[in-house]
């Protein structure tokens, strides 16, 4: 492996990670909003939303992110709707993460046992109060695991954002493979840069499991 | 003394399935209703209709002369006790005491404490208010429970099967806290296997079977000389005197 070359490729990989992590985060902040609303509408059975949202989790869950970034950057124009690349990556990612979201939201909800919410109605607690303090924070801290495997999955699911001429990560290394042969650095920049992504998100998470897991005695 | 609550003509249906058939009960301020019954005769469903946490298909319940509905203001007036364990797993025991009398009542927070530590006190918990739940017994659970439902001083308490998931040794405890709280002249309806437990504090004897109130009775008359037939065959139930290991 080339030192030299590792050297000069590194600025260029820095720049992609920041793109990536950006876009990254972007989507699956709007991915956990729609999360959210989906999960409510189907906890709390919401007619007509409630079929709509599962429409929306079945196309969501079994296409590639590949085809729905497609969909978006090739026809959504063919039907007069203008997208640039990064709203498309931004829209793709929070598509295909919503429904992800919203089936981690919903187990969560759903694992919390019916007799909370009858004692805590008894207790003349009202729909909100019952949803805030009695059901959310025992769901919450149900849902952080596959909240956190959300996050990562969703992280590496970008690695496609090249086909739409995102210049993330992998079309980076693609672009300096094509253009210098350079192939053994690119690819190890490449791991590298995932793995430093990553892993601390992964970290994250467990600590984040730790102290809501154990739940915080008191108020 | 004065009616507190009223049930007229109350009829519950799951679907086709009746599951409380005509019932009429009235309940005196002070009075101590214990209700009993087979599994499955509507009694635990009888409470969840007092507590509003059953649609009703017919009949009329008034609490102090109000209507009981779903939400309603009144059934502040109203407070349960679970059969199952209903602690909020996240939140200590004094977080659970006192999320209600803060949160709907708005409540002074440090007043309500002072109070739920006292109430603490009373049932034997006091080294307890930072526990979770899941670091009690069953019978401490319910005793917090207990102490959850009193602290919005309700003035009609139920009890559902408080004791029923509970190890012999700790359905004592809890069954202490309730006759403590008879004497000091709570106004209680009991649904309870406990025979004994219940002749002793009851004022009056229910017996619910297949939906219907089948024999109202004092605890005395209830317990030695039931008037129907199916009261005496359910009591029977509870005894071995008539059985024998080897045949005589």
């Amino acid at each position: 492996m080339d030192t030299q070359v590792l050297q000069e490729y590194l600025p260029l990989f820095g720049e992609a990670a920041l793109l990536t992590v950006g876009l990254g985060a972007a989507g699956i902040a709007v991915s956990i909003v729609i999360g959210l609303v989906c999960s409510l509408v189907q906890y709390y059975k919401v007619p007509v939303a409630r079929r709509l949202v599962q429409i929306y989790i079945e196309l969501s869950r079994n296409t590639p992110l590949l085809i729905q970034l497609f969909f978006i950057y090739y026809g959504l124009p063919k039907l007069g709707i203008k997208t640039d690349p990064t709203a498309c990556g931004i829209a793709g990612l929070a598509f295909l993460g919503g429904s992800y979201m919203a089936e981690t939201f919903r187990s969560g909800l759903e694992a919390v046992d019916r007799v909370h919410s009858e004692s805590a109605f008894s207790l003349g607690l009202n729909r909100f109060q019952t949803f805030a303090y009695v059901i959310l924070p025992q769901a919450v801290s149900t849902s952080i695991p596959p909240f956190v495997a959300n996050v990562i999955f969703l992280l590496k699911e970008t690695s496609v954002f090249s086909a739409v001429s995102l210049m993330d990560l992998m079309f980076t290394a693609k672009d300096l493979i094509g253009l210098y042969y350079n192939t053994t650095e690119s690819l190890f920049l490449l791991v590298v840069f995932y793995l430093i992504i990553l892993l601390p998100v992964s970290l994250l998470g467990t600590l984040l499991e730790k102290k809501v897991g154990v739940p915080d005695v008191g108020d | 003394m004065s009616d507190l609550l009223e049930i007229k003509h109350l009829t519950k249906r799951f679907g086709e399935n009746s599951v409380l058939e005509d019932i009429n009960i009235t309940v005196r301020k002070g009075e101590v209703v214990v209700i009993l019954g087979p599994s499955g005769c509507g009694k635990s469903t009888l409470l969840r209709c007092i507590n509003a946490l059953e649609d009703t298909q017919g009949g009329e319940m008034l609490i102090d002369g109000e209507p009981i509905v779903k939400g309603g203001k009144n059934m502040r007036k109203v407070g349960m006790v679970f059969q199952s364990y209903d602690l909020f797993p996240h939140l200590n025991v004094l977080a659970n005491i006192t999320l209600a009398p803060v949160k709907v009542m708005k409540r002074d927070k440090e007043q309500v404490q002072e109070e739920a530590r006292e109430l603490l006190k009373r049932v034997g918990l006091s080294d307890k208010e930072k526990s979770l739940p899941r670091e009690l017994s069953g019978g401490q659970k319910q005793r917090v429970a207990i102490v959850r439902a009193l602290i919005m001083q309700p003035e009609l308490l139920l009890f559902d099967e408080v004791t029923a998931a509970l190890d012999p040794e700790m359905v004592r405890e809890v069954l202490e806290v309730v006759l403590d709280l008879a004497k000091q002249g709570k106004t209680m309806m009991i649904v309870t296997h406990e025979m004994q437990f219940a002749r002793a504090i009851a004022d009056r004897i229910i017996m619910i079977d297949g939906g219907r109130i089948v024999e109202e009775n004092t605890p005395e008359r209830f317990f030695t000389d039931p008037e129907t037939d199916r009261a005496r065959q359910f009591l029977n139930t509870f005894t071995y005197e008539n059985v024998h290991k080897k045949e005589q």
